[in-house]
C-alpha cells in the first residue's frame, strides 16, 4: 500500500497559537503604554489587558533553553509566547501579578528583559562563522561582545529615540543591514584568489563571468585548462562569484574584517526610510571580543545620545547637523573610501553651499 | 557517558558579559550531541584562524521539495566528522511568531532526535531555523515535523517565507489583518514556495502600518505595509492629558510632522489630514490620544533588496492605496503578471527591482497593465532623455490635417 506523502500543507494556522485575550480582542486594541523598560500593556475597546515581558535572547538557542521559556510560559501566561523580528521572546500575559516572578525567573536564566521603545534592541544578525561559507566576519560573537558592552540600553529607557543595531557577515547582507541606526558589515578586501585546477570541473564559466557587477571576470586558459581572470582593479569585494562558482574563494584572514555603517532606518516614522551610510571602513577581526568594534559602536551610540533630539534617530539627528560635523564630533577620519564610485555616485556628491563652519 | 567538551579558550571568553551567549547554548546541546562537541571545537578554531570552514552547499532536500534545506558541509570531515554534514532546514513559521508551550517542545522534541539540537528563533527571513543535522536525517526529520503540522520555508529562487507583524493579534496601529494575510498568501503559493523556479528568490512581507515592524520597505520584493485615507482619528481629551501631564505636543508632535499638516494653539490639535504623509509619528507619540484612521487598507511597495548584485534597493510605491479583504484577488492578480514578466525577461540572479531597474518602471508597468501615477516616484525625471516610441511622418501629418479639414 502507497504511503500518502503529505506536502505543501503550509506552516500551522496561527490561530492554534493565540490565547484566548487575543482572540477575544483581536483587532479591538485601543492603545499601549510602557510599564517599565521591557514590559507594556495593551488595552481593549473591551477594557481588556494583555501584558508583554519581552526578553533578550543570543538568536542561536540550544532546544533546552527553548524548553525552559516553555516552562516560563505555562508557569507564568498559559503557555502563550512569541519571538519578535528581532529575536526577543514575548510573554503574554493576563496577570499582572505575574510580571515580576517571570522577569526574576528569566534572569535566572540569563535573559535581561528590555528592549522596547528608546533603548537598544537585539541585534538582527546573519550565521558567520557558524554556518556560513562566505562569511568575512563571525556574527554571533561580534553580537554578543556589542550587546555586553551595550547592555544597559537594552535594559533601560534612557536614549533619545530607537537605535536599531544589525550585523551581516557579507556583503550578501542576510541580515539586511543597509538600513539600520548602526550597521556592522563583514568585508572581503582581496579579489578572489581564482582555483584554476578545478574551477572548470565545478562551475560554469559564462555564469561565473556574469555574475560580476563590474565585469571584471573574463574567460581565460590558464595552464590549458578553461578558466577565468580577474580584473583585479575593477573588484570591489562583492563576492557574487564566488557565490556562482565555489573556486573563487574570497575569504582571507588578513584583509578580512569589519566596516561600520550609520543612520538607516526603515520605519515611514517623521522621515522616510533612509539607507545607512559608511562612518568606518575598516576594523580588523579580532576575536573573541572584537574590540575595536565593540568601542567604535559605544562610541557612535553615546555620541547620538547625547546630541539628538528627542525622537530623532541616527540620520536624522546627522542630517540635520550634517555629515562633515559628524565626522567632526565622532573623529572618524573621512578617507576616499567613503566618497561613492558606484552607480549615480553623483548623486551623492554635496551639490550646493549648504555648508556649516 | 558523554566525553569532554573540547577546550575552547577563545569561545569562553564570550560567557562572559551580561548578554545571553550563544555559547553557553552550544554547549547545553554538545551535552547531549556529538555535533554540538564538534561544532564548538571547530568554531573554536575559526577564531583562531580568523575564517570561516564551511563548503558551499550541495543539493540536498526532501523529496518533493525543491527549497527549504541549506546543505552545509565542513572543510575538516577529517578532524570534525559529527559535523561534516551540517545542513539546516527552514521550517515555516507561524505567522506573527506566535507559539504555544505544545508547539514549541514538539519541534525541541524532534530535532534532538534527528538534529544538533540547535536552532535560530528566527532566521532573518522568519523561518525557524534547525541548525545542522546529516543527510540522511533529513527525510525523517521532515516525516516528524509533518505529524505536528509544521512545513518547510522557502530557500533559492523561489518564494521565500512570508514573514509579518503581530497585526491586529497586539497592535492598536494595525491597518489590516497581516497574520491573514500572510497566512493566505502563504498558503496560495505553496508551489512557488517550495519548488525553486523564478531567476532569483522573491520575498513577500506584511507590515500592519508605516511603522513596519518587519522592515518589509527594506527586505521584501513586494511590501505590503498597512495605512489609511481617511482622518486620524482624534480622542481630544486624551491630547489634554498628555499636555495636561507635561508633553510639550508644540515642539514633540507638531514640530516633528513631515506633512506640516498639524497645528496646537495650547487647548485643541489640528489635523490638515488632506496633508498628512501618514509616517505615524504623532500617533506613536501619543498612542492614548490619535489612532490611524477608519478607512483602512496598504501601500503596495515593489522592489526591496539588499546589495547583491547591483546594489541595495528600497522598495517603491506601485498601488498607493488598496483595501485589504479575503482572497486578496487583485493584489495576486497583479503578482501573477509580475512573475510572468520576470520570469520571461528577468536575467539569472535578477530580482525584480534589478529588473525593473534595467528595463524602466514605465515599461514594466506598461507590461502589468498599470497606469503610471505621480504617487509611484519621489519627483518626475530630471534628464530629457525620453525613450519616445512613436513618432509622426511627413505623410501622418497629412492626413491628421486632411482630417481636420
Amino acid at each position: 500500500m502507497a504511503d500518502e506523502r503529505r506536502t505543501d500543507y503550509g506552516p500551522p494556522h496561527y490561530e492554534k497559537f493565540l490565547p484566548p485575550i487575543i482572540k477575544e480582542n483581536y483587532g479591538k486594541w485601543k492603545y499601549h503604554e510602557l510599564l517599565k523598560p521591557g514590559v507594556m500593556v495593551h488595552v481593549s475597546e473591551s477594557g481588556a489587558k494583555l501584558f508583554t515581558v519581552r526578553a533578550g535572547s543570543p538568536r542561536l538557542m540550544s532546544v533546552d533553553k527553548i524548553r525552559m521559556y516553555a516552562d516560563l510560559a505555562d508557569k507564568y501566561c498559559g503557555g502563550y509566547l512569541r519571538f519578535t523580528s528581532r529575536h526577543n521572546v514575548e510573554f503574554l500575559l493576563t496577570e499582572q501579578s505575574n510580571i515580576d516572578p517571570l522577569i526574576d525567573d528569566l534572569k535566572k536564566i540569563g535573559h535581561p528583559v528590555g528592549g522596547i521603545a528608546n533603548s537598544i534592541s537585539a541585534i538582527v544578525h546573519t550565521q558567520g562563522w557558524i554556518h556560513c561559507h562566505s562569511a568575512a566576519t563571525d556574527a554571533s560573537g561580534v553580537v554578543k561582545a556589542v550587546m555586553d558592552d551595550l547592555y544597559e540600553y537594552f535594559t533601560e529607557t534612557k536614549l533619545p529615540g530607537k537605535l536599531r543595531i544589525a550585523l551581516a557577515c557579507c556583503l550578501n547582507m542576510c541580515g539586511a543591514v543597509h538600513c539600520s541606526d548602526i550597521a556592522i558589515l563583514g568585508i572581503h578586501r582581496r579579489p578572489p584568489k581564482v582555483d584554476h585546477e578545478n574551477l572548470y570541473k565545478m562551475c560554469e564559466i559564462p555564469n561565473v563571468s556574469a555574475s560580476c557587477p563590474t565585469a571584471a571576470i573574463r574567460p581565460a586558459t590558464v595552464d590549458g585548462k578553461a578558466s577565468v581572470e580577474v580584473d583585479e582593479d575593477r573588484c570591489m569585494f562583492c563576492a557574487n562569484c564566488f557565490t556562482v562558482c565555489p573556486a573563487m574563494p574570497l575569504a582571507d584572514p588578513l584583509n578580512d574584517g569589519v566596516s561600520i555603517w550609520v543612520g538607516g532606518k526603515v520605519s515611514n516614522a517623521r522621515h522616510e526610510p533612509m539607507f545607512s551610510k559608511l562612518a568606518i571602513p575598516f576594523l580588523p577581526n579580532n576575536p573573541p571580543r572584537w574590540p575595536e568594534v565593540t568601542s567604535a559602536i559605544r562610541k557612535l551610540v553615546e555620541l547620538w545620545a547625547s546630541n539628538a533630539r528627542k525622537y530623532e534617530r541616527m540620520g536624522e539627528w546627522i542630517e540635520r547637523i550634517g555629515w562633515p560635523k559628524f565626522f567632526q564630533m565622532s573623529g572618524i577620519e573621512f578617507q576616499k573610501e567613503h566618497i561613492d564610485d558606484f552607480k549615480h555616485a553623483g548623486l551623492t556628491f554635496k551639490r550646493s553651499t549648504h555648508l556649516t563652519f | 557517558m558523554a566525553d569532554a567538551l573540547p577546550k575552547t579558550p577563545m569561545l569562553d571568553e564570550l560567557e562572559k558579559g551580561g548578554w545571553p551567549s550563544f555559547v553557553t547554548e552550544i554547549k547545553l546541546a554538545a551535552e547531549k550531541n556529538p555535533m554540538g562537541k564538534d561544532l564548538l571545537g571547530l568554531l573554536e578554531r575559526s577564531y583562531k584562524e580568523k575564517i570561516g570552514h564551511w563548503k558551499h552547499g550541495g543539493i540536498v532536500g526532501v523529496m518533493g521539495y525543491g527549497g527549504g534545506v541549506i546543505g552545509r558541509y565542513n572543510d575538516l570531515p577529517e578532524e570534525y566528522p559529527n559535523i561534516s554534514h551540517f545542513h539546516t532546514m527552514r521550517i515555516n513559521q507561524p505567522a506573527g511568531w506566535f507559539y504555544t508551550s505544545e508547539a514549541l517542545r514538539g519541534i525541541c522534541d524532534i530535532w534532538e532526535k534527528r538534529g544538533s539540537g540547535l536552532t535560530n528563533m528566527h532566521g532573518s527571513t522568519g523561518d525557524i531555523i534547525l541548525l545542522g543535522t546529516s543527510t540522511d536525517q533529513l527525510e525523517p526529520t521532515f516525516q516528524d515535523l509533518a505529524k505536528i503540522d509544521f512545513d518547510i520555508g522557502g530557500s533559492g529562487s523561489d518564494v521565500r517565507t512570508p514573514s509579518c507583524c503581530c497585526g491586529m493579534a497586539r497592535c492598536e496601529w494595525a491597518c489590516y489583518d497581516t497574520m491573514a494575510a500572510c497566512y493566505d498568501f502563504t498558503m496560495t503559493y505553496q508551489d512557488e514556495l517550495h519548488r525553486p523556479a523564478f531567476p532569483y528568490k522573491f520575498k513577500f512581507k506584511f507590515s500592519g502600518c508605516p511603522n513596519d515592524c518587519v522592515a518589509s520597505i527594506a527586505r521584501s520584493d513586494m511590501s505590503i505595509i498597512g495605512t489609511w485615507r481617511d482622518e486620524i482619528q482624534i480622542d481630544k481629551d486624551a491630547v489634554k492629558e498628555y499636555a495636561d501631564s507635561g508633553m510639550d505636543i508644540d515642539s514633540d508632535v507638531v514640530g516633528n510632522c513631515p506633512g506640516k499638516c498639524m497645528a496646537w494653539d495650547g487647548k485643541e490639535l489640528k489635523i490638515n489630514d488632506k496633508f498628512c504623509v501618514h509616517c505615524m509619528h504623532c500617533i506613536n507619540a501619543m498612542p492614548k490620544a490619535l489612532r490611524p484612521g477608519k478607512d483602512r487598507g496598504a501601500t503596495i511597495l515593489i522592489g526591496s533588496k539588499a546589495p547583491i548584485v547591483e546594489g541595495a534597493l528600497l522598495s517603491s510605491v506601485l498601488i498607493p492605496f488598496i483595501k485589504m479583504e479575503p482572497p486578496y484577488q487583485e493584489i495576486k492578480d497583479l503578482v501573477d503578471k509580475m512573475w510572468d514578466l520576470w520570469c520571461e525577461e528577468g536575467k539569472n540572479r535578477e530580482r525584480i527591482g534589478e529588473f525593473i531597474q534595467r528595463i524602466g518602471l514605465g515599461n514594466f508597468l506598461d507590461e502589468i497593465e498599470v497606469d503610471p501615477i505621480p504617487e509611484m516616484v519621489a519627483h518626475p525625471r530630471e534628464n530629457p532623455y525620453v525613450f519616445y516610441e512613436d513618432y509622426y511622418e511627413d505623410e501622418d501629418e497629412d492626413d491628421e490635417e486632411g482630417d481636420d479639414e
